[in-house]
């Protein structure tokens, strides 16, 4: 399983559930547009490692809309310290998926330091959080998909990036349209 | 009235209601009263950056969010300032402890505390500096309001004499 396959099962669930995505910076971004563009898509263009950050402010803001957010393991390891704000926060309508592909993909596929050993999940875990899961092949990502409302989910993936194209819209119009749906009142 | 109780008026005058801290000892007081008060999401974080992000989702949610934090996390917190609120256009009120001025006793606070309004200067973000503890709550106000206008952060700079009263 690469990258892309991950984005699609999870972009399939955020439909289903009528999620909100924040999507990380870099080829993640391009590989979630290219599988389906949607209002409920947030595509970061800068500020490597806060995707789950942002997801975090979201769901706090946003206790009634699931939260979905699709981050890579090289970023979360530049902010490490996001997985314990997570646990203290705790919110249910959250879901952080960590695409663990020990790879620096949008950059040349320099090997991160899960390649060498660091294990996500348990970082979580020792970070404070209680629901974590890690999954290494479609099936059990597909299930776990269902089972898990909120939480962490690690999803361990081969090295490699899809061929797709780069996102054409300005980041005010990428803010612009999530913004219609992700801050009405009644949510 | 005390300088944190007229920093707080001013938050509530804002409606900010999403707050991220890092501590200073000078924002103890202030970081307690928000932490008291429930119509604001107080989330504690681990460094500076961290909280512009969540600052940042929070706004995307509907919320008005402001983070408080001494102003060597400015440092930490450049990258996301320009690449983030700048390049997307999010509004965000950065309170800070401002170290390192005149009255500061710990020598390693100065480099920062004097490179501090240059950098936001740099930044294109403006700031507020209260005069007196009269002006405080108007001037977080302001910011607020300045940042939401301007679509971008802007800053609240309380020195070391603002907290002596």
């Amino acid at each position: 399983m690469k990258r892309m396959d991950a984005i699609r099962e999870i972009s399939g669930k955020a439909v289903q559930s009528d999620a909100l995505i924040v999507c990380n910076i870099g080829i993640p971004c391009k590989e979630l547009c290219s599988i389906r563009d949607t209002d409920n898509n947030f595509y970061m263009l800068g500020s490597m490692g806060l995707a789950s950050s942002i997801g975090l402010g979201l769901a706090l803001s946003r206790p009634h809309r699931k939260v979905i957010v699709i981050d890579g393991d090289g970023s979360v390891l530049m902010n490490l310290g996001s997985l314990a704000t997570i646990a203290t926060q705790a919110p249910e309508n959250y879901l952080l998926v960590i695409i663990d592909n020990g790879s620096y993909g949008s950059t040349g596929d320099q090997p991160t330091a899960t390649a060498k050993g660091a294990d996500l999940a348990q970082l979580a875990r020792g970070a404070g959080n209680s629901l974590v899961c890690e999954v290494r092949d479609p099936r059990h990502l597909e299930q776990a998909l269902q089972d898990m409302d909120h939480g962490i989910l690690v999803v361990k993936a081969e090295p490699g990036n899809a061929d797709v194209a780069t996102i054409s819209m300005r980041p005010e119009d990428i803010l612009r349209r999530f913004m219609s749906g992700s801050c009405r009142p009644s949510d | 009235m005390t300088p944190s109780k007229a920093v707080y008026n001013g938050i509530k005058d804002a409606g900010i209601d999403l707050i991220v801290s890092v501590p200073c000892i000078n924002l103890r007081e202030l970081i307690s009263l928000v932490d008291r008060d429930p119509e604001i999401i107080h989330v504690p974080v681990t460094r500076e950056e961290e909280g512009v992000g969540i600052c940042a989702g929070a706004y995307m949610g509907g919320r008005r969010p402001a983070i408080l934090m001494q102003n060597s996390g400015l440092g930490n917190s450049i990258n996301a300032l320009a690449s983030l609120n700048l390049l997307y256009g999010i509004p965000l009120v950065m309170i800070m402890s401002h170290r390192g001025v005149e009255g500061e006793p710990v020598c390693a606070q100065v480099p920062m505390g004097e490179l501090t309004p240059k950098l936001l200067d740099t930044l294109g973000i403006p700031y507020f500096i209260p005069d007196s503890m009269a002006n405080a709550a108007e001037d977080v106000k302001m910011a607020w309001e300045s940042a939401l206008e301007g679509k971008m952060p802007s800053a609240v700079l309380l020195p070391i004499s603002f907290w002596r009263g």
